[in-house]
């Protein structure tokens, strides 16, 4: 019996399995996805006419204050959806906790510069009319893995709806009911966290109160 | 810990032990060559893939040919694969123009080395430097074909224990072809499709430019992602298809994808203890080494889940919730995702380590000292808590073997494990994978802690002030830990980082924790990182790549070889003096060698990382 040729089955099993599994497999399940989730598969969009306005799994940056506010964002230079990622610094990190904030000779800000979780923290608790010492959720004040993150949880955005309902002049139970709608409980009851869609929440809040976002 | 926490882990326990049973005897019925339900539709297809290999069905193997083969085809998949990275900018399905340049040949070299010995650490960014093509083609099928021959070691192996007075321990493209064919591809197709179901997406398209609702551009990469992502889970690979990996709300949308993923790491290394015990004739003996792996994992994922809820005493000291409520998770939430919070972050990055998997939905580098330290230590014990596709199963057989000696020694007679004399040279050949892993990762550790490489102790990053500095930089030895960002994408400036420890993105110990952390999950074959070191330079593309050969090929070897000499052995018949490997004593010695070995071995390394770190942490330091 003649035994297999070391060098052929080498160099055929990689090239069968790189037609087969490189790129028969993805076309496969790139049709199928198609046909069934055609919509998932697209990447959940969300669209204003013919205008994609964002993915609804995809965080987007929000600051006019009337809008619902995601977490701080390490993502490129915040909610860059083609740069994902996360601070990477330790619980003993000097800039993960104060920041840096360091001037230019020419008086400008260094492009260096980073808000820590103590400037995260001052600057929600000023913008939601807090105490300088509320305690707050852990999600407010942290930056999330991704960066892309596209909730923040209950708690932290009830502590945004004053906020909301003062500019949108809508009356707070108004507010807290729109963000109730687009909060998603534990997945089947046990799995995962309460959670508040940031986009979709800011979506029925223009459709509440159109063009009151605040911004300056 | 919270309830919802021992809820999550009771849950996802169960679950495992419930799959464990059928999918072991799934696996052996096919590595036995036997009739499965899907052979009417796969049988023709493995005979085809034989004919165009030129390969014999009935060829058994001498463990020398077996480990040849398993060679053969890892250097022609990473020979593949280089090739295809730095030849991206010509080739198809590239919307962003992805080039060479992108691709230097060092990263090329460490990408195919890292995907090829089943690592999947990644020192690029991937939306920011490869295409669809490198990603699905030239990274991803080394996602099926690792975690194949991972599989077929973890059968050769067993078959060692299993044959008497035997030449062959099966023949390696059979294995690899039946792990791909008959194992990995059904499960993967539904897996992707309930993956986009559940919002993975899944296409060819350009980059999504969106108008924000204030006005404002965003991009958002798009790609084939569910087909990558259920084989990267699957197979234990654990190579994003985005740079956050398994927690970009992409890959990993929501908890039900999150609990699949972690089902999924487990399935097949929890399943070959059942498939081990079926073939060696005593299910129980497979149960054993299940319960030794159970062990070791529920008391890293309590320990780690706990010190994640605690939090980040500085943190908490400036008023961030530290206790769960109804309302938000409390804990340590600096690099978690909301969707997952502190108990699904935590149990996913201890299984993650367990196996060889590497896949994160939560920053490694931004865990508690203790939390890291759970992983990094799972990483050490050489991924065989359930461990890699295969991996897992050939390292704790590994360490049986050890064991057995130990008790062996212990009462003064000859160790034997099912029924095979463990002699001096099984013993011997289990020692040099202990040892030479070990010194993998010591050395390149040491070395990455202290080695200076010019300009020295503090880095030059190069901007149009000092042009000319960098013409003379590159001419020295610093260009061997250089940024070298000429016609790159990825909008980082170039930088020459000069010593080695300059890479890392924290000061203070827990920058020592990122290089140690690298060259552990390089040599594991795991792929998780402490991600802020900026391991894109000559210096850590190199020295990773050959610590990722050898933590893979220096391991599969010696154990092959292993496989090789007790196949030849006559089986003995048990006596009242054997040693029951199928008890609870075994089972806790096997756990003591685990931890004896890996204590032993890096605690000194430990204590210099997330050891002082955590008595900093307490006392309020930063650095």
């Amino acid at each position: 019996m003649k035994n297999s040729n070391l060098l052929r089955a080498s160099v055929m099993s990689v090239l069968t399995i790189t037609l087969v599994f490189g790129l028969l497999f993805p076309a496969v399940v790139t049709a199928l996805g198609g046909i069934l989730f055609k919509k998932q598969a697209e990447g959940s969009l969300l669209r204003a006419g013919s205008t994609v306005i964002g993915s609804e799994l995809i965080g987007q940056s929000f600051s006019a204050p009337g809008y619902l506010h995601p977490r701080p964002s390490a993502a490129g230079s915040g909610y860059d959806a083609s740069l994902s990622g996360g601070t990477n610094l330790g619980p003993t990190s000097d800039k993960l906790i104060n920041g840096i904030h360091k001037k230019l000779p020419d008086g400008k800000d260094d492009p260096g510069n980073f808000d820590g979780i103590k400037d995260l923290a001052a600057a929600y608790r000023t913008e939601n009319g807090l105490a300088k010492d509320a305690v707050l959720p852990a999600d407010a004040a942290t930056r999330s893995a991704s960066g892309l993150d596209p909730e923040i949880s209950p708690e932290n955005a009830a502590l945004q709806a004053a906020r909301i309902a003062r500019i949108r002049g809508l009356t707070e139970t108004e507010v807290k009911r729109i963000i109730e709608t687009n909060t998603a409980g534990r997945q089947l009851g046990v799995l995962g966290e309460a959670r508040v869609n940031v986009l979709k929440a800011n979506l029925a809040l223009d459709a509440a109160a159109p063009g009151k976002t605040g911004a300056k | 810990m919270t309830a919802n926490g021992t809820l999550q882990i009771i849950l996802y326990f169960a679950l495992l032990l419930l799959v464990t049973k059928p999918i072991g005897i799934y696996m052996a019925k096919v590595f036995e060559g036997q009739k499965t339900f899907l052979h009417p539709l796969i049988r023709p297809i493995e005979k085809l893939f034989y004919r165009i290999m030129g390969v014999k069905e009935e060829e058994d193997m001498r463990w020398t040919t077996y480990a040849l083969s398993l060679l053969g085809f890892s250097v022609a998949g990473l020979l593949v694969s280089y090739v295809l990275l730095r030849a991206q900018g010509s080739l198809p399905f590239n919307p962003k123009g992805f080039s060479g340049k992108d691709m230097t040949p060092d990263l090329s070299f460490n990408t195919a080395a890292s995907f090829t010995t089943n690592t999947n650490w990644q020192n690029y960014l991937p939306e920011a430097t490869v295409s669809y093509f490198s990603n699905m083609v030239s990274l991803a099928i080394h996602n099926w074909m690792s975690a194949a021959a991972g599989i077929a070691v973890a059968v050769a192996l067993i078959r060692g224990f299993a044959r008497k007075s035997a030449q062959g321990i099966g023949n390696f493209w059979v294995d690899a072809t039946r792990a791909i064919l008959y194992v990995l591809a059904p499960i993967c197709l539904v897996y992707a499709l309930v993956l986009i179901q559940q919002g993975v997406p899944q296409n060819f398209s350009p980059y999504t430019q969106v108008k924000t609702l204030e006005g404002a551009a965003q991009t958002i990469a798009q790609g084939p992602v569910a087909s990558q992502e259920a084989i990267k889970m699957l197979g234990t690979n654990g190579g994003g298809f985005f740079n956050a990996n398994s927690a970009h709300p992409y890959e990993n949308p929501t908890p039900l994808a999150n609990l699949l993923q972690m089902l999924s790491i487990f399935l097949i290394p929890a399943g070959l203890t059942y498939t081990f015990g079926k073939m060696v004739g005593s299910v129980r003996q497979g149960w054993a080494l299940f319960a030794a792996m159970s062990v070791l994992f529920l008391a890293g994922t309590v320990v780690c889940m706990r010190a994640e809820q605690k939090g980040n005493p500085t943190a908490n000291a400036l008023g961030i919730q530290s206790a769960e409520t109804a309302g938000q998770p409390g804990g340590n939430m600096e690099g978690k995702e909301t969707r997952f919070g502190i108990s699904n972050s935590a149990l996913f990055a201890t299984i993650t380590t367990d196996a060889s998997c590497g896949a994160v939905n939560g920053m490694h580098d931004s865990f508690t000292p203790v939390g890291g330290m759970v992983l990094l230590a799972n990483l050490m014990t050489g991924e065989v808590i359930f461990g890699g596709t295969g991996s897992g199963l050939y390292g704790m057989l590994m360490y049986a073997v050890i064991a057995v000696f130990i008790a062996g020694l212990m009462v003064g007679r000859t160790p034997e494990y099912l029924g095979k004399k463990i002699e001096q040279y099984e013993v011997k050949m289990a020692m040099l994978a202990v040892l030479v892993l070990a010194a993998d990762i010591l050395v390149f550790t040491a070395l990455g802690a202290n080695l200076n490489i010019a300009p020295g102790a503090s880095a030059v990053a190069i901007t149009d002030a000092n042009k000319a500095d960098a013409a003379k930089l590159a001419a020295t030895s610093a260009t061997w830990n250089r940024i070298d960002n000429l016609g790159a994408n990825n909008g980082s400036s170039d930088q020459f980082y000069g010593a080695t420890y300059n890479n890392v993105n924290n000061s203070g110990s827990h920058g020592f924790s990122e290089i140690l952390y690298q060259y552990t999950s390089q040599t594991g074959n795991n792929g998780s990182a402490f991600a802020g070191i900026t391991g894109n330079t000559p210096y850590y593309n190199l020295t990773g790549g050959i610590a990722m050969l050898i933590g893979r090929f220096l391991m599969i070897i010696p154990l092959l070889a292993i496989a090789g000499s007790l196949a030849k052995k006559k089986a003995v018949p048990a006596t009242a003096g054997t040693f029951q490997t199928d008890s609870g004593t075994f089972v806790l010695l096997l756990v003591g060698t685990i931890v004896i070995v890996g204590a032993l071995t890096f605690f000194p390394a430990l204590s210099l990382g997330p050891v002082v770190e955590h008595f900093q942490m307490l006392k309020g330091l930063t650095f």
